[in-house]
């Protein structure tokens, strides 16, 4: 789909970066040096040749626990991409092909569920539910799926009423044709750049969960817990808790970047070639 | 005139109410799919069945949900939240110092982010896609990025840690006098302008570029208007509602903001007052806080559906 | 008014143009940006108190021509070369201040899209007069004096109080009249009329351009008048200048070039209009067969009341009408995407489900559709070999090598060669994308199609391609046409029978020899009569013989 020589400069860094973190997350316990839990020197030692990064508030190694809280977040928040991504989309799509009843009571319970911010709403539930890597995924994916709705019923509505799809309306095909064969591949390129910024967003409130002690429990390692854990060495001038936090906008700016790129690419094409 | 356009105002607001009342019931449903029920998460799993049966008939929770419901909701109309079930606190007492307190930060936070915001947003326009155009769209692409945490943390160490220019925890209290309140909330005001600010710029920039690419805007250019008369008479009275409606949509941002902020800088307010009892569980709070960051959500959204609605010529002089 | 008196007393040139060279950037998918030259060393004169035309296909250059008369480029043009004198003086050597006095004072624009053009925060007054108050050539009183005199000149209703409303409480043809009046207003030299009356319907069109016409005249303004329709600049042009692809082609007298056009190319536009056709005689029974079908959207009001017309074997319906006639609508209920209320139909001999999806597959097949826009007609995402073979498919299971026969079969019916198969729809032209859509119909081996349109988008010489392919493709297939169009020109040169269709009715229905000749109801007359002619002169008899005021005002 892409040329490699199509690629801005911009999107290289962010493909590079992204890279990199997908890397350490799938092969974590290969590559981190120590133990994810495991106590190795004092607490918040400095970095070293020993300690690339540095100590934890516990005195484990800050580099591992990085790499394995590459693993957790991006796994999760994968996750509940997919999820909302999958939930939002094939509802959408029902949503604007079908219309009726179908598409008003849909578009009637996601405004109710958007006229309560996300992260306040997401609190409400985990006040009752455990804090679990499920619910997670679920709380946090039913939550988003609601924007993926709005915008794949909105792509779909568009093209739905080109000249095109009345044609093949009118040749008579089938519901099939017209959703995969007549509208997906046009709305496709909304959706992937969407994909990265729903991602990216997931990133974002995991990490803003754990950081409030509502998302992935200890002794787990995830970046948001890790900037909760070693807060308290920032009045001591202990940057630690900004590796992780700065992690985290590294991998959110690099998703940017990428979707950015695809956004871009694709709509200047117009549909043709690509 | 005057009438179709009240009678729209009319509706958006009572559609408002009417989907406030809808959240009431999610928010209320929402801490009910616990799997047991509150007697049971308070008192452990080693509870007493007696103890539970007492909890729960203290807690009225032997009456069906939808009584529960509404005596709930009557409650809430009448600014009773009811009292906390930790710290058997009157939940509305608990709020009100607390609620000030909030929007007091996120006021300040929102005078400084939207007039900022504006002003850049209408200099990205005015040199688009220059150099200083792109440094602000690369700002903001960045910082819409950036997780709270990382920007209020980021400033507590380099000005209240290194510099000590501020205090790194904001602690406040009645009575506290004007200027030292002021210096105590500097840092996670700074830090919500600068959440808030990128976006709120983006938004900006792109409504008035939208406007300034009417047809409108060259029939003016071709009067042999100035520029500044051009945006004066011709771009701003239609970018106002666009404007109106992105600064309205950022500060509904603003407010969820709040939430972390508060726990970063531990600030008294109602984010924070929320997170601990979320971590309490304790429900009838999570269900009162969760409520009214609702309806200050849903408020600004209506008020800015509201300003568009106004600043319509169509509604404003119908035919 | 003394002032402009005095003006026309400056006798001579009023604008000169030499050698202008305007250039633009462009942005070609995967490519990188690259600039094009769109205006090659264009010169022209204008005199003092004359109306040039400027004429030509899109793409030919003439509204970038028309604006480097105010030194402006639209959307990232830049005039590159060349000198535009005006008053004695080359403007693109102005400077940004010296522009702006000469914009609204000197030159006044008026824009094909009034309804665009106009703010609408604003009353139609404030903005009529901003120019003039702003140049300060006269007090704002004065202005309101003689923007109230324009308005009743341009013979808009209620002269007095227009002014008071805003742009979207007044119709299209009054919108761009008042923006007529806006540009007059400074009593500037030169006006530049860039397609005002494109948008509108024809019978609007005609009281547009009269009072265009009158007020040209009356206050002695010169024009370049910018349009595509040769007729229609025929009529108020002393002069006429063919562009195409940003160069000249000629510039002559209106009376010679329409007359006695010297290039090859001005003689095609010149001869556009005219195909010969004879009409068939209605056959024994008809292929399609409306009978009294109403029908409304959503319960509302009826925008097809009772309704009937026959559509023969082979032969060609015609059905004509202005926008809000009904005429699209009768192709939904006959395709069944609008169900009609009351009234059958019947195809074939059988009568049609009123629903779509109740329809069985030969039914779909034997009635097809051509779209007037042809690039949304077909998903970008699809090459034309998709497109074409699809239908193969769908209904006559051709698979592989076969279905790719087929598809260079048809694409040599339309004219064009088996190497268009591997395209992209965004790959072709205007009007080999509407070719492409000719095809896919043919596909199907249909006894009738509906064709909405098929040609207004089209420049006039495509246009007549098109018709010419349609009518050999009826001859050779035997394919019945229901052809909906507001261009009366079209509807002589393919119809047998024509039905005349207005706010929701058909007023009159017949063979093309009897609904073209007298006595004719008064719609039928106004429509007719304001279909522009290219002859010098017709505007003012078209006008004098009218029964009717027009239909949209």
């Amino acid at each position: 789909m892409f040329d490699l020589k199509n690629i801005t400069p911009s999107a290289w860094v962010g493909l590079i970066v992204t890279g990199l973190f997908v890397f350490s997350a799938i092969f974590a316990p290969w590559i981190a040096p120590y133990g994810k839990a495991q106590i190795v020197g004092g607490v918040w030692e400095p970095m070293s040749s020993q300690y690339w990064l540095g100590t934890d508030n516990l005195g484990r190694d800050l580099l591992s626990r990085m790499i394995y809280g590459a693993r957790t977040t991006v796994f999760i928040a994968a996750m509940a991409t997919a999820l909302s991504f999958s939930l939002g989309a094939i509802l959408g799509f029902a949503a604007a092909v079908t219309g009726g009843w179908f598409d008003t009571i849909m578009s009637r319970l996601v405004d109710l569920l958007m006229a309560i911010p996300t992260l306040i709403f997401g609190l409400v539930v985990l006040s009752v539910l455990p804090s679990t890597v499920l619910t997670l995924i679920l709380v946090m994916g039913i939550l988003d799926s609601t924007r993926v709705y709005r915008l794949s019923r909105a792509v779909a509505v568009d093209i739905n009423v080109m000249d095109y799809v009345e044609a093949a309306k009118l040749r008579g095909e089938g519901m099939g044709w017209i959703i995969f064969r007549e509208i997906l591949p046009n709305a496709l390129s909304p959706l992937v750049s969407e994909l990265g910024l729903r991602f990216i967003y997931a990133v974002l409130f995991l990490s803003a969960l754990s950081f409030l002690g509502l998302g992935v429990q200890p002794p787990e390692a995830d970046w948001g817990g890790m900037v909760k854990e070693n807060k308290e060495g920032i009045v001591f001038g202990i940057p630690a808790a900004l590796i992780p936090a700065a992690a985290i906008a590294a991998l959110a700016i690099s998703v940017n970047l990428v979707a950015d790129w695809v956004l871009n690419r694709t709509t200047s094409l117009k549909g043709g070639r690509g | 005139m005057g009438s179709p356009i009240l009678k729209l105002i009319a509706q958006r607001i009572a559609l408002g109410i009417l989907l406030l009342l809808a959240v009431s019931v999610l928010i209320f449903a929402g801490t009910q799919i616990l799997p047991g029920d509150v007697a049971q998460a308070i008192l452990g799993q080693s509870a007493t069945p007696e103890a539970l049966a007492n909890l729960r008939e203290e807690l009225g929770l032997n009456q069906p949900a939808i009584v529960r419901y509404f005596q709930w909701l009557g409650g809430v109309v009448t600014g009773d939240f009811g009292t906390a079930m930790t710290s058997r606190q009157d939940i509305a007492t608990a709020i009100g110092g607390r609620l000030w307190n909030t929007l007091f930060l996120a006021f300040w936070a929102a005078a400084v982010s939207v007039p900022l915001a504006i002003i850049l947003g209408l200099l990205a326009v005015r040199y688009r896609n220059g150099p200083v155009d792109k440094a602000i769209s690369g700002f903001a692409l960045a910082s819409t990025s950036l997780p709270e945490f990382f920007v209020g943390y980021l400033l507590v160490f380099f000005f209240a840690v290194k510099l000590q220019w501020f205090p790194g925890i904001s602690t406040v209290y009645d009575g506290m006098p004007f200027l030292e309140r002021m210096r105590a909330i500097a840092l996670p005001a700074t830090a919500l302008t600068l959440v808030v600010l990128a976006h709120m710029m983006r938004m900006t920039r792109a409504a008035i570029l939208n406007v300034m690419q009417s047809a409108y805007i060259e029939t003016a250019e071709l009067k042999g208007l100035s520029q500044l008369d051009i945006i004066r008479r011709h771009a701003f009275p239609n970018a106002i509602a666009p404007i109106v409606n992105v600064v309205m949509l950022n500060l509904a941002f603003l407010v969820v903001g709040v939430v972390v902020i508060e726990v970063i800088f531990v600030y008294p307010g109602m984010g924070q007052y929320l997170v601990d009892h979320v971590t309490k569980r304790d429900v009838p709070v999570v269900q009162a806080v969760g409520l009214i960051f609702a309806a200050v959500y849903i408020g600004l959204n209506i008020i800015a559906d509201i300003a568009a609605i106004v600043a319509n010529p169509r509604l404003r002089h119908p035919k | 008014m003394a002032k402009a008196a005095v003006k026309k007393q400056h006798d001579g040139k009023l604008l000169e143009v030499r050698d202008l060279k305007i250039e633009a950037t462009v942005y070609p998918p995967g490519e990188d940006p690259k600039d094009v030259t769109i205006v090659h060393g264009v010169s022209l004169t204008l005199e003092r108190g004359k109306v040039l035309g400027l004429i030509g296909e899109s793409g030919a250059g003439k509204s970038t021509i028309g604006l480097s008369s105010m030194a402006y480029g639209r959307g990232g043009v830049r005039i590159t070369g060349g000198e535009v004198v005006l008053n004695g003086r080359d403007i693109l050597k102005a400077g940004r201040g010296g522009i702006r006095k000469i914009r609204g004072r000197e030159v006044c624009y008026v824009a094909q899209s009034a309804a665009a053009a106009f703010n609408p925060a604003h009353k139609l007054m404030d903005q009529v007069v901003e120019a003039t108050v702003e140049h300060g050539t006269a007090t704002r009183a004065e202005a309101e004096k003689r923007a109230r005199a324009l308005f009743r000149k341009l013979s808009l209703p209620d002269p007095d109080n227009i002014g008071n409303r805003y742009p979207h409480q007044v119709s299209g043809g009054q919108l761009q009249r008042v923006m007529t009046a806006m540009a007059l207003c400074s009593e500037p030299d030169l006006i530049v009329f860039d397609e005002p009356t494109t948008a509108l319907d024809v019978t609007t069109q005609i009281d547009v351009l009269a009072a265009i016409k009158d007020a040209i005249r009356d206050t002695g303004v010169a024009a370049l008048y910018i349009t595509h329709d040769l007729a229609v600049v025929a009529q108020v042009a002393d002069q006429i200048m063919v562009l195409r692809h940003g160069k000249l082609v000629e510039w002559g007298d209106t009376r010679q070039i329409i007359k006695e056009p010297r290039q090859e190319y001005t003689n095609k536009l010149v001869s556009v209009h005219e195909i010969e056709h004879q009409e068939k005689t209605p056959g024994a029974s008809p292929v399609l067969s409306v009978q009294n079908v109403t029908a409304s959207y959503g319960g509302g009001m009826d925008v097809l009341k009772n309704v009937s017309v026959d559509i023969y074997p082979g032969q060609t319906l015609a059905v004509v009408g202005e926008s809000g006639s009904g005429k699209s609508t009768l192709a939904r209920a006959i395709t069944g995407l609008l169900p009609p209320r009351n009234g059958s139909i019947a195809f074939n001999g059988r009568t049609l489900s009123n629903a779509l999806r109740e329809r069985t597959r030969d039914d779909l097949r034997e009635l097809q559709m051509i779209y007037q826009m042809a690039d949304v007609a077909m998903n970008p995402r699809q090459t034309v070999a998709t497109i074409i073979g699809r239908p193969l498919e769908f209904y006559f299971n051709m698979r592989g090598r076969e279905r790719d026969a087929a598809v260079a079969e048809l694409l040599d019916k339309i004219e064009m060669g088996k190497g268009f198969a591997d395209r992209y729809p965004a790959e072709l032209s205007g009007g080999q994308k509407q070719r492409v859509c000719i095809a896919r119909a043919l596909a199907a081996k249909p006894k009738l199609i509906i064709c909405d349109e098929v040609t207004s988008a089209l420049d006039p010489l495509v246009a007549h391609g098109i018709l010419r392919l349609l009518l050999d493709l009826q001859a050779e297939e035997d394919v019945a046409y229901l052809f909906i169009t507001h261009d009366l020109a079209t509807v002589k040169s393919i119809a047998d029978s024509i039905a005349v269709m207005y706010r929701g009715e058909v007023v009159r229905y017949g063979s093309k020899s009897e609904v073209l000749a007298p006595p004719f109801d008064d719609y039928t007359d106004l429509l007719l009569s304001s279909v522009p002619e290219m002859e010098i002169g017709w505007l003012e008899k078209a006008i004098g013989g009218r029964r009717m005021a027009s239909a949209g005002n």
